[in-house]
């Protein structure tokens, strides 16, 4: 980057500018900046659900898409996960306080035997950004982990990660024992990690395989949507 | 078409593919190998070895897949099955090296595995593409939730041991040293020979 584009400073650019240029410090990972750009929208009046989907989510989305065709790879997803996450650090309180709509719980974790997660913390922040209230139960989670979280935390979706072919499976033995117990319907089951796909999601009986967490995001809400249908 | 064996092999298995085709006097083996980094892009490592066995069909009178599923989910099986061509069974190197049975059993979830390839190769497979030589303030997102990291060495190399180690004192991990020679590679190897002379 060149001096002169370091000496920029973010509280010239007007609101749209700032927007896109938050957008580029995401997709650089620069959280300091985020921070502050995040401070300059607010001062400006911004509601902090617009700060957050606007600008942090959007910019989350355009890497999101370059990570899928492969323009970026992991560290960069990262270095721009850690960027949002400091934005979302600032907003999450105001956002209660100003009761942003909160569309459903999601319970999620990454399935026992595996310990990846940066695809399903990844999918929980932007669930999160989305705003869906996420329990986030880790890595390496047995079955009743999460039977037990479903039900403590009355939620309305649950989500798996797997990245090892070995673990995979696992996903069904869950899906298995919801059934078992009778409270498979109770709740949206959504599924990902790379070595899955959609066949596999439907062999399993999930209700939807989800390739990315903008895809997770979608979905989570086109499934909402129907289930308050169906309640109303 | 002449009696020859061609083992398509991931790039990381190389010297040992060749290791084992010099100590057998497997002649009639050829060897080629697609770069090691495809691991790191598993969804494409279906079409690269279609297109290696495309490629070779008519040269050869027998094709050998050197790849576990290395998280294609299934996928490079579909592949090969379609291709008519046989692959290494289990579900990544980590587990044939071990031996998959062995592996399964032994149900270890939170330790991080370095062959010999990858104590060779550590800045430039694990390192570099992980970003940790830029961003080493990532390691503890990557590596905190393993205790140790297990070498599966394929040979007797003190220099490899001395890698290894340096590799997990680097990420923070208790180190490990298991000799596995070969594993299943062997036997899947020493049965794509055989076959070729029933
Ligand atoms: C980064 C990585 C690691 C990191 C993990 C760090 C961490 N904290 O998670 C490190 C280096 C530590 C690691 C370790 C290992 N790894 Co690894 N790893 C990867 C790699 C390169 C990328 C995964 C990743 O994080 N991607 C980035 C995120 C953003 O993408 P994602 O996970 O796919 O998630 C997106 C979608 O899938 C989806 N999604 C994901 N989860 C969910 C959940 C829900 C509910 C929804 C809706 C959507 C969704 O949305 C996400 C965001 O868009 C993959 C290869 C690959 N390209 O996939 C191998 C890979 C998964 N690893 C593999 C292996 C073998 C291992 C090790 C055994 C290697 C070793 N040397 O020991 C250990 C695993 C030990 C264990 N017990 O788990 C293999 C798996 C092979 C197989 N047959 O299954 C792969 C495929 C690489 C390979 N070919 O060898 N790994």
């Amino acid at each position: 980057m060149s001096d002169e584009e370091d000496d920029l400073i973010l509280d010239e650019l007007d609101d749209g500018e700032l927007v896109l240029q938050m957008h580029d410090d995401l997709y650089d990972g620069m959280a300091d900046e985020i921070a502050e750009a995040v401070h300059i929208l607010l001062k400006r009046k911004w509601t902090p659900y617009d700060v957050l989907t606007k600008a942090l989510v959007e910019g989350m989305r355009i890497v999101g898409i370059d990570f899928r065709d492969g323009i970026l790879f992991v560290p960069e997803v990262l270095l721009a996960a850690g960027a949002m996450k400091k934005g979302m650090h600032i907003l999450k309180p105001l956002l209660i306080e100003t009761g942003a709509p909160q569309l459903g719980k999601m319970v999620i974790g990454t399935v026992k035997g595996d310990i990846h997660d940066i695809g399903k913390n990844l999918v929980a922040m932007m669930m999160e950004g989305a705003g869906f209230e996420v329990v986030d139960l880790g890595i390496n989670n047995p079955v009743e982990d999460y039977i037990e979280a479903l039900k403590r935390e009355n939620a309305d979706i649950l989500g798996m990660s797997a990245l090892l072919t070995t673990t995979m499976p696992y996903m069904k033995t869950v899906i298995d024992t919801m059934v078992e117990q009778g409270i498979r319907d109770d709740y949206i089951v959504l599924v990902g990690g790379a070595p899955l796909n959609e066949e596999f999601g439907k062999a399993i009986g999930s209700d939807a395989y989800c390739r990315d967490a903008a895809v997770a995001v979608e979905t989570a809400k086109e499934f909402m949507a129907r289930k308050h249908n169906r309640a109303g | 078409m002449p009696d020859k064996t061609l083992v398509i092999a991931c790039g990381a298995l190389a010297r040992e593919v060749l290791a084992l085709i010099e100590l057998n006097n497997w002649q009639h083996m050829e060897l080629i190998c697609l770069p090691a980094d495809l691991h790191l892009r598993p969804d494409k490592i279906p079409d690269a070895v279609e297109a290696a066995v495309l490629d070779a069909c008519d040269k050869y009178s027998r094709i050998f897949v050197a790849y576990a599923d290395c998280g294609t989910g299934g996928l490079l099986a579909a592949r090969c099955a379609a291709l008519e061509v046989e692959m290494i069974k289990g579900p990544h190197c980590y587990s044939f090296f071990e031996g998959n049975e062995a592996f399964a059993a032994r149900g270890e979830v939170t330790s991080f595995y370095l062959t010999d390839f990858l104590a060779r190769q550590f800045e430039a497979f694990v390192i570099k593409p992980m970003g940790l030589d830029k961003h080493p303030e990532l390691r503890d997102i990557y590596f905190g939730n393993y205790e140790k990291l297990v070498y599966l060495a394929q040979t007797e190399d003190e220099g490899l041991t001395r890698a290894a180690e340096a590799a997990a004192a680097r990420l923070g991990l208790d180190f490990e040293r298991r000799f596995t020679g070969y594993g299943d590679l062997v036997a899947a190897l020493a049965d794509v020979s055989s076959q070729v002379y029933k």
